[in-house]
C-alpha cells in the first residue's frame, strides 16, 4: 500500500480520523480558551484590585500556571480530578475508578495555564486605556458598572487582541499534551496511527503538516480581526 | 490522603536526583540552539534570496508546529529507515537523551532566531555609521557596538525563552528520558500517591525556573549599567576638579 492511501479517504486511509481529530484539537483548544478567559479575567481584576492580598493571589496564580510545566498541570488536573470523581462515587456508593473525561481535564488544564497568560494580556490591556476616558465617563455620572460595559470592556477587547491571538497559538501547541491522558486529538491520533501501520515518519509528518495548517490559519484570521478592530482607532499604533 | 511531611520529603530527596538530568537537558539544548539560530539568523539578515528563504521556512516550520511532535518525527519517525539506522548518526538517533536534546534545539532554535534578529534591528543604523566613521569594521564592529547593543534588547524575550525551555524538557519524560517528570512518574507507579508526587515535581520547576529569573535579572544589570543611576561618590556634591581634604 502506498503512502497516500494511506493518509487518503480510501477503505485502508486515515484521511478522515485525521480531519476528524483536527476538528478534535480545534475544539478542545476554543474550550480551553473559554476556560482561560474566565480565569484571565477574574485573575486580571485580582492583580489590579487595590487589596494587597488580592494582589498578591494574582501574582501566584500567574507565576505558577507560567513557571510549572505544562505537561505537569495537564497530569494534575486529570488525575486530581479523576480522585476527586472517584472520591464522589465513593459517596454515592460506586466502588472502583472513575476518570474525569479527558476533553473536560484537557480544556481545564490548557484553560489554567491560558488563563495566566490572558489575565496578562488583558491587564496590559486595561492599563493601556486612556485614564481620561475613564475620568469623562465618571464625570457624566457613568457608574460602575456602566462605565465597565460602555467604555472599558470593548477597549480591553480590542486592545488584547493580539496578546488573545498569542496565547491562541500558545494554547494550541499545548493541546498536543492532552493526548497524554487519552483525548483522540491531533497528536495522539497521528502516534496511533503511526503505531498500528508503523510508519511512524509518514504520519508524524502530516500530523506537523496539520498543525502547520491550523497555525497559519489561526494567524491569518487574528490578523484578519486585528485589521478589521483597527478600523475604529484613530492615528493609533494598531493602525497599519 | 494526608499530609505527609516525611514522604513529600523522601520524594523531594528522590526528585531531586533527576535534577541534574533535567539541567542537562536544558543546558546541552539551549546551547545547541542557540549556536543553530546563529546560523538561522545569519541566513534571515544578510543571505541572498536563497539562504534568506531557508530561514525562513525553518523558523514558520519550527515555530509553526508542537514540539512533542517534532520529538516523535527525531525519536520514532527517523529510526523507522534502516538508511538511518546504519548510518553513523544511528548511535546519536538511538539514544533518548540525545534525540530530546536534538528535537529541544531545532525548536527552540526557530525561536531563538527570531528573537536575535529583533535584537539585531534594534541596533540604531547611526551606532553603526558612527563606528564606521571611527574606523571599525567586520568583527571589531560586531563585537565592540552591535553584539552589546543586540545582546541588550534581546535579553528579557531570551529569558522568557529560556524559561520556556525549563519547561519544555519535561516532554523529554515522553521518549524515555528520566529526567524530573519522568522521575515523578516512575515514582507514582510504584508508590500510587499521585497528586503528591506531581506537587512535588512541579514544586522542584517553580524552583529551577525562580533561580533562573533571578540570574537572568543578574545579568540584565550587569549588562546595563548606562540605565542605572550613577553611584553616589564621596565629592559627587562638590564641584569637578575640587578636592576635599
Amino acid at each position: 500500500m502506498s503512502w497516500i492511501d494511506l493518509i487518503g479517504f480510501g477503505e485502508q486511509g486515515r484521511g478522515a480520523i485525521l480531519l476528524w481529530a483536527t476538528c478534535m484539537t480545534l475544539a478542545v483548544t476554543a474550550a480551553s480558551l473559554c476556560v482561560g478567559a474566565a480565569f484571565g479575567a477574574v485573575i486580571a481584576a485580582a492583580k489590579l484590585s487595590a487589596s494587597r492580598p488580592a494582589r498578591w493571589l494574582g501574582d501566584a496564580y500567574t507565576t505558577i500556571f507560567r513557571g510549572a510545566p505544562e505537561l505537569l498541570v495537564i497530569y494534575l488536573v486529570y488525575f486530581g480530578g479523576s480522585q476527586a470523581v472517584t472520591a464522589v462515587g465513593k459517596l454515592l456508593n460506586y466502588e472502583g475508578f472513575l476518570g474525569l473525561p479527558s476533553f473536560l481535564a484537557g480544556a481545564v488544564a490548557v484553560g489554567l495555564i491560558s488563563g495566566a497568560y490572558q489575565a496578562e494580556v488583558y491587564r496590559g490591556a486595561y492599563q493601556a486605556v486612556a485614564r481620561g476616558e475613564i475620568d469623562a465617563a465618571r464625570s457624566i455620572g457613568m457608574g460602575t458598572l456602566l462605565r465597565f460595559r460602555r467604555i472599558l470592556a470593548p477597549q480591553i477587547l480590542r486592545f488584547s487582541l493580539p496578546g488573545l491571538g498569542n496565547v491562541w497559538q500558545l494554547s494550541l501547541k499545548d493541546s498536543t499534551l492532552i493526548s497524554v491522558t487519552g483525548l483522540a486529538e491531533l497528536m495522539r491520533t497521528s502516534q496511533i496511527a503511526a503505531g498500528s501501520t508503523k510508519q511512524y515518519f509518514l504520519f508524524f509528518v502530516v500530523g506537523g503538516a496539520l498543525y502547520l495548517v491550523l497555525t497559519t490559519l489561526s494567524d491569518r484570521i487574528f490578523n484578519f480581526a486585528e485589521r478589521r478592530v483597527a478600523r475604529s482607532f484613530r492615528n493609533s499604533l494598531g493602525r497599519r | 490522603m494526608g499530609f505527609d511531611v516525611a514522604f513529600l520529603w523522601s520524594t523531594f530527596v528522590k526528585l531531586g536526583s533527576a535534577v541534574p538530568m533535567t539541567l542537562g537537558l536544558f543546558a546541552a539544548s539551549v546551547s545547541l540552539g542557540a549556536l543553530f539560530a546563529l546560523g538561522i539568523t545569519y541566513c534571515r539578515v544578510s543571505g541572498g534570496v536563497l539562504l534568506s528563504a531557508f530561514g525562513r521556512a525553518y523558523i514558520f516550520v519550527f515555530r509553526g508546529s508542537p514540539l512533542l511532535i517534532q520529538m516523535f518525527l527525531i525519536y520514532y519517525g527517523l529510526g523507522q529507515f534502516p538508511a538511518v539506522r546504519h548510518s553513523l548518526f544511528w548511535p546519536v538517533l538511538r539514544d533518548p537523551f540525545s534525540c530530546a536534546v536534538l528535537a529541544l534545539a531545532f525548536c527552540t532554535a526557530g525561536y531563538q532566531a527570531e528573537i536575535m534578529r529583533g535584537g539585531l534591528q534594534a541596533v540604531p543604523a547611526r551606532e553603526i555609521e558612527a563606528g564606521r566613521a571611527a574606523g571599525m569594521s567586520g568583527l571589531l564592529l560586531f563585537r565592540r557596538i552591535i553584539a552589546p547593543i543586540a545582546i541588550r534588547q534581546a535579553l528579557p524575550a531570551y529569558s522568557t525563552e529560556i524559561i520556556l525551555m525549563v519547561k519544555s524538557t519535561a516532554l523529554a519524560s515522553l521518549v524515555t528520558v528520566w529526567e524530573v517528570t519522568g522521575t515523578a512518574q516512575r515514582l507514582i507507579s510504584q508508590t500510587y500517591r499521585t497528586m503528591e508526587v506531581f506537587l512535588v515535581a512541579t514544586l522542584i520547576y517553580l524552583l529551577i525556573n525562580f533561580i533562573i529569573v533571578r540570574l537572568m535579572a543578574l545579568v540584565e544589570y550587569r549588562l546595563s549599567p548606562h540605565l542605572r543611576e550613577r553611584p553616589v561618590t564621596a565629592n559627587s556634591g562638590g564641584r569637578q576638579g575640587e578636592v576635599h581634604g
